[in-house]
């Protein structure tokens, strides 16, 4: 094995040797590191070449630690350039809610009450067309004439004003907030998506690597909130989720 | 972005300034990258680590300045011959001092060799994750390694450090 690893030498370097510097950094699949495991255990060349390699490792870290960071005003430079930049471009969405705001305006008066007649039509034969179907398919079901199921929902509406429903005893004052620590492999998109899928956005980095999280634009009452943290808790990405002021 | 700069911003000078040699340009070139992120935050497509992300827009930066300052041509043959306030490698390797030598002839590496080498034993990058930084075949990632790290025994041997190896 050791005439074969100084042949190697001479020769084209094998595919194990090519991937010493990678098992010296941990940063190898589980089988090619137990490949190069097993050659190192196999070849003493390729263990003296580990060592080397080793060195380099160390040296390589201590001249990049070296090197110190930049300047503070490098990033007074960058978030300065930030605030000079022009306003970010608004969502596809918006572009699209504007356009057809636009058209509609650029519409005579005569023609937008002829195109609104014809759409209020459409919708009734819509609901109509709708309503025969809901018939035709609703099961046949033995009702007496004493029970109504709309009832009670009846009456409390007729009880509870329309607008918003007062808040609750046990609801919180403000939207429900949370210290979260991200998973060390969380990507950038995992963690975009989980803050849209919460409605969340964060209000700022605390120490220890956690972010302060709101959720939503509305209270919440403590089970509610309790119940967003238990489910944050369980998703992947999601180290740590404790309830925040 | 103050999160993503606060967690990036040291490694992304550093490589930088390995790159380009001159901590002035490396100080622009941090502002350079992370003004980029900021404008094409949506181009991110979440397939490889931030600090992926980040290392190949600070490379492809590094690039450019050198381009534009036409340096490209010198970095190999400079590399030798740039001047350190530190003991040469000969002084280094009197004292017997094999780590000290040894960090001397890593910046004696050409540019590709120094990005390499830095990718993966400072950065800690895959072999997959060098191949997307710098745009090669992961197979040339590992034998541009391989042949940066004889090139470096080489310095050391010129230097008087013998390792062993090769």
């Amino acid at each position: 094995m050791m005439a074969l690893s100084k042949k190697m030498l001479e020769q084209e370097p094998s595919e194990i040797e090519l991937l010493l510097p990678w098992h010296a950094t941990g940063t190898l699949n589980a089988r090619d590191a137990r490949r190069v495991e097993e050659a190192l255990a196999r070849d003493p060349e390729l263990a003296k070449q580990y060592t080397v390699i080793r060195e380099e490792y160390a040296a390589t870290v201590h001249l990049n630690e070296s090197l110190g960071g930049p300047p503070p005003r490098a990033m007074l430079k960058l978030f300065a350039a930030i605030d000079a930049e022009p306003e970010r471009k608004p969502s596809a969405w918006l572009t699209a809610r504007v356009r057809m705001s636009d058209f509609f305006a650029s519409l005579s008066p005569r023609t937008l009450a002829w195109s609104a007649s014809l759409a209020v039509l459409a919708l009734l034969l819509q609901a109509g067309v709708i309503a025969v179907m809901v018939a035709k398919n609703q099961p046949a079901t033995y009702e007496t004439a004493s029970l109504s199921t709309n009832e009670p929902e009846s009456m409390t509406r007729a009880l509870v004003p329309e607008a918003a429903p007062p808040p609750r005893a046990s609801e919180t004052a403000a939207p429900p907030r949370a210290l979260v620590r991200f998973a060390p492999d969380a990507r950038m998109a995992d963690v975009t998506a989980l803050l849209d899928s919460y409605h969340a956005q964060i209000l700022d980095g605390a120490e220890s690597g956690m972010f302060r999280l709101q959720f939503g634009g509305r209270s919440m009452t403590s089970d509610e909130a309790a119940a967003l943290l238990a489910r944050l808790q369980k998703e992947k990405i999601v180290s740590l989720a404790v309830a925040a002021p | 972005m103050q999160v993503l700069y606060g967690r990036h911003h040291v490694r992304v000078f550093r490589f930088g300034l390995r790159l380009v040699r001159d901590e002035q340009v490396a100080e622009d070139l941090i502002s350079e990258v992370f003004l980029d992120v900021w404008r094409q935050a949506g181009k991110f497509e979440g397939r490889s680590a931030v600090s992926t992300w980040l290392l190949a827009i600070t490379r492809f930066k590094a690039l450019s300045v050198l381009r534009r300052r036409k340096d490209a041509e010198l970095e190999d043959e400079a590399a030798n011959a740039i001047e350190d306030t530190a003991d040469d490698p000969e002084v280094a390797t009197q004292k017997r001092d094999t780590s000290e030598a040894l960090r001397k002839c890593l910046t004696g590496l050409s540019r590709e060799h120094r990005e390499i080498v830095d990718l993966v034993y400072y950065h800690e990058k895959s072999v997959e994750e060098v191949a997307e930084i710098v745009g090669i075949p992961e197979n040339t990632v590992k034998t541009r390694l391989f042949y940066a790290r004889k090139k470096l025994a080489e310095l050391l041997k010129a230097a008087g450090v013998e390792r062993g190896w090769p």
